[in-house]
């Protein structure tokens, strides 16, 4: 049982690193019908950059609430307006042509992204400071033991970091949905995303509103780059690729399109990797076979259920 | 029918034209009278490309340090490299280039077993020496008699470990969480296994993971519960660094034991204090004294900034063997270098004594050395020879010996309150001698 | 009549192919001779023509929406090595008397009659279900195909795993020549046939082509199942010409550089996807020879960056001439202009 609760928390901490960059893509889909390949390079460019703001501006040595606040919320103001780049100049000028199109144009873009990192800063692997400790002032009772765990139960331990993970994941998705269902701007996303041509027969700045989902996307991408860069302190320029690839596996999962979707797609990702990997050995499935477990998932679930576990069939307009 | 042939027409021009454009471009860079060629291919934009760029540097470094002193026979080493983005594929036609259009006289290279198994056919029916500094699979050697390389093979790295682990370490249980998708990996498990199961130990559970995966707890967490002794990580230090972490995290408090993939400056930043209690296998400690590796490291230091890894360090003297291959051959022929090259013997190396036996394989000895976190280093604990090698007798000679020389006061420094790494150094296995 | 012109222009380009496979051996033809870079540079070419050809039946013609090519590709190369890796010796030796060489080209091609079929299976299997599925899930169904496979093979240890696997090499220029006009011939064909316009129909407006009396799912995965097949023969030739496979050679890249080569060639246009081919495998080895540029005391190595430079003229292109270079044009459209064009002008919709 511990071990089996280890695992789920294991498991929902990648699951919401998922989940955040899934949000990224599953709003540019439901806008645009785009798969934005290079969504997984912003989450890189999050976390390099997050390390630059953190090693140069000094957090890196001591860390602190405010040291991580500025930091995160630095590399998701960055990757947003990489986001608005991008969209402005690879994927405006051929939104209008064929899929396959735009799909080539978001691949170029993820190559481009990669090999250009690679090329300036090499493709070893990066430490990434810790920015964030428990605070000394905080009573004995709220301080973890000497690797940052608090004990759950009996073995089961969850770390300081992934406490962090989920609190900070949680108030960015909450944002979100603040964001797209009770504010001006959301509300014309949602129109767009409904119909783009009338959305601009209405008077909508649709071109502004695809930039700002972009915009949206990339910063909870690039948050979640720098959270993993937490928990996982490692970062190197192709380290978007699996983790882009399976946060569109969960995207997919959930409903393409569908914002609760990402996010309950994100967590059984995670969780079904993890437990996998916990107990496939007992039904012949070595752990290695991880990264193919998201993928078996999706392929299963669109067969029984094609429009992903949240998304609604939605009849095809003749 | 006319399109489909205008088709093929065009199809089979540009075929020809491509051929032909490459022919002329062939022709202005024929070989030229003072430099020799040497092509180096390995990856620098893939997913392995911090190897590829260690085993660059550590070529460039031992060519300019070659050219200042004169080159060899008085012509310049020029070092032509090519990058194959890591796959198999892709080595093979860079290899390729580099012998049909560079016309290179040996080649370097590669890191990864399996993309030197790819290339090591062309380099064998071209007859170019091929050394390869660190793909440590025997199968690559075994595809011709001009392939050869200057580390050692995964059976006597896996087997120092379980030995290190059973005779010194005392272990019983072993766990052993190896990357999948990497062929070193999957030797050093396999020969790790063997060896321990043999010295009586009991390898209790296998995980695997692959290659720039981030997250590692699943995997720990299952192997919590068995409670090993000791867990066997023969990955790069990329992934070991976190693995150490998580592991930690996880409250487990094992040693850890790794091979030379451990072995780079990233990995303290990146492990931090959780490498301890760690020992790896490697081919040499950056911190013996010995002028060969000082000299070696500072210079490394100097030009690229970054300390060596191991990866450098092998591909420096697998420069440097082919260098003294070409002065001992009087020449670049292809047959006389190959012939010098396989008969390389007792070349002082930073990473050790090389010497080629009859299948082409570096037979050195390994050292084994404890992770010292604090102080960033890698200390010397003791010094494994393989099966058939006499252990040096004097602490003149060599730079191992030059080690052993420094085993009392390099083992003292680290006073490790470990019950299972109480610093017992003596065996009782034949092969296994220490060398103090 | 026109099989007669077929038979003779096949004859013709057989000759072709031998006298540059005579070219490529180590005594040349004639004295004239490539070496053998060359010659991996345009056996690359060939393979890859084989590929884009018929994933431009599934992508351009059919308007499916496949991106994990290199799987199936993967599925042929490694079921047709493994044959020939444990029977190769034994059927060479049963046809013995025909003489070495034509025994070992019995042996390829019933390795590549193994992995067509067996690459076809895989189509089938992930074709049937999937191809329910409208445009963007295909994508996704058969880009999760293509790294299942490529995760299952890396822990085989049957077939090498991780370390790879060597093959016996029994391709030479000759066959992989003649194989290349055969599939684009064959797929040609096809896209003339009515089963071609029944494609065709299914990509212009499916809806349509259902009501015209088109079974579409039926079309749709035959198109899949061929394109797969063919996806096997490239594998079965790239694994007898490589003499090595490995996974790390099927990865998504591997597929997405298919799909680049028929989108920058043109989809639905045969000779822009041999185009594409040849453009996607030679540019970037072209690059590696940039010269390098002195900035100040450094050398800069501009070929370091031709990994870049590629990505870079693929958006542009996408910019530019978002319908590839040629559109659904062939390049002998251009050569009859007198005529009055019988194609919509423009890109894909």
């Amino acid at each position: 049982m511990d071990t089996f609760v280890q695992h789920l928390v294991n498991g929902l901490t990648i699951g919401s690193i998922y989940a955040l960059i899934a949000l990224g893509y599953t709003m540019v889909y439901g806008i645009l019908r785009l798969i934005n390949f290079a969504h997984g390079d912003i989450y890189m460019v999050g976390a390099y950059t997050g390390l630059f703001l953190a090693t140069s501006l000094g957090f890196a040595a001591n860390p602190s609430v405010f040291g991580f606040a500025v930091t995160l919320i630095g590399s998701m103001a960055i990757a947003a307006a990489l986001g608005m780049a991008i969209e402005r100049f690879a994927y405006r000028p051929v939104r209008k042509f064929s899929k396959m199109t735009t799909l080539i144009t978001a691949i170029g873009m993820s190559l481009l992204i990669e090999y250009l990192f690679v090329f300036f800063f090499e493709g070893k692997p990066r430490p990434f400071p810790l920015l964030l400790k428990v605070p000394e002032w905080l009573p004995q009772f709220f301080q973890p033991d000497e690797f940052g765990n608090y004990i759950l139960f009996g073995n089961a331990k969850i770390s300081f970091i992934q406490i962090l993970i989920f609190i900070v994941s949680i108030l960015l998705m909450v944002t979100l949905q603040y964001i797209i269902f009770y504010t001006k701007m959301g509300k014309a996303m949602r129109a767009v995303s409904f119909n783009l041509n009338s959305a601009k027969l209405m008077g909508i700045n649709t071109d502004f509103v695809i930039a700002f989902t972009f915009a949206l996307g990339s910063a909870l991408a690039a948050a979640g780059g720098v959270l993993t860069a937490q928990y996982n302190p490692k970062i190197d320029p192709l380290m978007g690729i699996m983790y882009g690839l399976k946060a569109f596996v969960a995207a997919v999962l959930g409903g393409i399109g569908n914002i609760p979707g990402a996010v309950l797609g994100g967590l059984v990702i995670g969780a079904a990797e993890t437990l996998v990997v916990g107990y496939g050995g007992y039904i012949g499935i070595p752990s290695t076979y991880r990264d193919a477990v998201a993928f078996a998932i999706l392929i299963l679930v669109l067969l029984i259920r094609p429009a992903g576990l949240l998304g609604s069939n939605v009849q095809e307009k003749v | 029918m006319s399109r489909i042939f205008l088709a093929i027409c065009v199809m089979t021009s540009i075929f020809l034209s491509a051929a032909c454009v490459d022919k002329s471009g062939t022709n202005t860079t024929g070989p030229t009278g003072d430099t020799i060629k040497v092509g180096v291919y390995g990856d620098t934009t893939g997913a392995t490309s911090s190897f590829g760029q260690s085993t660059k540097n550590g070529i460039q470094l031992a060519f300019d340090e070659i050219n200042a002193g004169g080159g060899v026979n008085g012509k310049k080493l020029e070092m032509i490299f090519e990058d194959d983005q890591g796959t198999p594929e892709k080595a093979k036609t860079v290899i390729s280039k580099l012998i049909n259009q560079d016309k290179v006289v040996a080649v370097l290279g590669e890191v990864a077993s399996s993309n030197s198994l790819a290339a090591a056919p062309v380099a064998q029916e071209a007859k170019i020496p091929m050394i390869t500094p660190s793909s440590t699979n025997p199968k690559v050697t075994e595809v011709g008699d001009y392939i050869s390389r200057v580390c050692f093979i995964d059976p006597f790295q896996g087997s120092v470990m379980a030995k290190f682990a059973a005779n010194t370490l005392k272990a019983k249980t072993a766990a052993i969480l190896g990357d999948n998708s990497s062929d070193y990996s999957k030797g050093l498990t396999k020969f790790f296994e063997e060896e321990f199961t043999k010295l009586g130990g009991k390898v209790i559970t296998k995980q695997t993971y692959a290659q720039k995966d981030q997250d590692f707890k699943a995997q720990l967490t299952q192997m919590r519960d068995q409670k090993p002794d000791v867990i066997y990580v023969p990955g790069y230090y990329g992934e070991v660094g976190i693995i150490a972490k998580q592991a930690r995290e996880l409250g487990m408090n094992q040693p850890l034991l790794g091979g030379d993939g451990w072995d780079s400056p990233e990995l303290w930043k990146l492990g931090g204090a959780a490498l301890k209690p760690a020992y790896i296998s490697n081919h040499y400690s950056a911190d013996n004294p010995a002028p060969e590796i000082q000299n070696f490291v500072k210079a490394y230091q100097a030009k690229f900034s970054v300390a060596p890894d191991s990866l450098a360090a092998l591909a420096y003297d697998s420069a440097k063997v082919l260098a003294d291959a070409i002065k001992r051959a009087g020449g670049t022929d292809s047959v006389k270098l190959k012939d010098a090259i396989n008969a390389t013997k007792d070349f002082k190396g930073v990473t050790g004594v090389i010497s080629l036996d009859g299948s082409r394989n570096a037979v050195k000895s390994a050292v084994v050395l404890e992770l010292n976190p604090a102080a960033s280093k890698f200390d010397f604990k003791e010094t494994i020879y393989p099966e058939g090698m006499t252990p040096p007798t004097s602490t003149t000679a060599t730079a191992n010996g030059n080690t052993s020389s420094n085993t009392n006061t390099m083992s003292n420094t680290n006073s490790t309150s470990n019950t299972n790494s109480t610093a017992t150094t003596n065996t009782s296995n034949k092969s296994v001698s220490d060398s103090k | 009549m026109n099989w007669v012109k077929s038979i003779i222009v096949g004859i013709v380009f057989i000759a072709l192919f031998y006298i540059m496979n005579a070219a490529m051996s180590s005594t040349g033809f004639f004295g004239i001779g490539i070496d053998d870079y060359q010659a991996r540079l345009l056996v690359l070419i060939a393979i890859a023509v084989i590929l884009a050809t018929s994933l431009n039946l599934i992508n351009g013609f059919t308007g499916q929406f496949s991106i994990g090519h290199a799987g199936f590709m993967a599925v042929g190369a490694y079921s047709s090595a493994f044959f020939t890796v444990n029977y190769g010796k034994a059927i060479e030796a049963s046809f013995g008397f025909l003489g070495e060489t034509l025994a070992s080209s019995i042996v390829l091609l019933i390795a590549i009659i193994v992995g067509a079929l067996v690459a076809a299976i895989a189509g089938l299997i992930v074709g049937i279900p999937s191809l329910r599925l409208k445009g963007d899930y295909l994508a996704i169904v058969t880009l999760g195909f293509a790294e299942i496979i490529r995760i299952v093979i890396q822990n085989i240890d049957a077939v090498g795993g991780a370390t790879g696997y060597p093959v016996p090499g029994y391709a030479n220029f000759l066959w992989i020549g003649v194989f290349t006009v055969i599939t684009v011939v064959v797929i040609h064909n096809i896209i003339k046939s009515d089963t071609g316009r029944a494609l065709i129909s299914i990509r212009e407006d499916e809806l349509a082509a259902e009501a015209m009396g088109v079974n579409v799912t039926r079309y749709k995965v035959t198109s899949f199942v061929i394109g797969s097949a063919f996806a096997g023969v490239a594998g079965t030739l790239f694994a007898h010409y490589n003499k090595f496979l490995h996974p790390n050679d099927f990865q998504f890249i591997k597929s997405f550089e298919i799909i680049i080569m028929i989108v920058i060639g043109g989809m639905g246009s045969m000779t822009g996807a041999i185009l594409g081919a040849i453009i996607v495998t030679l540019l970037p080895e072209l690059l590696r020879n940039l010269p390098p540029i002195q900035v100040g005391d450094s050398t800069f190595q501009f070929a370091d960056l031709r990994l870049v430079i590629f990505a870079l003229i693929l958006i542009l292109t996408m910019i530019l001439r978002p319908q590839g270079i040629l559109g659904t044009k062939e390049i002998g459209d251009f050569f009859k202009r007198f005529r009055r064009a019988d194609k919509p002008e423009g890109g894909l919709e």
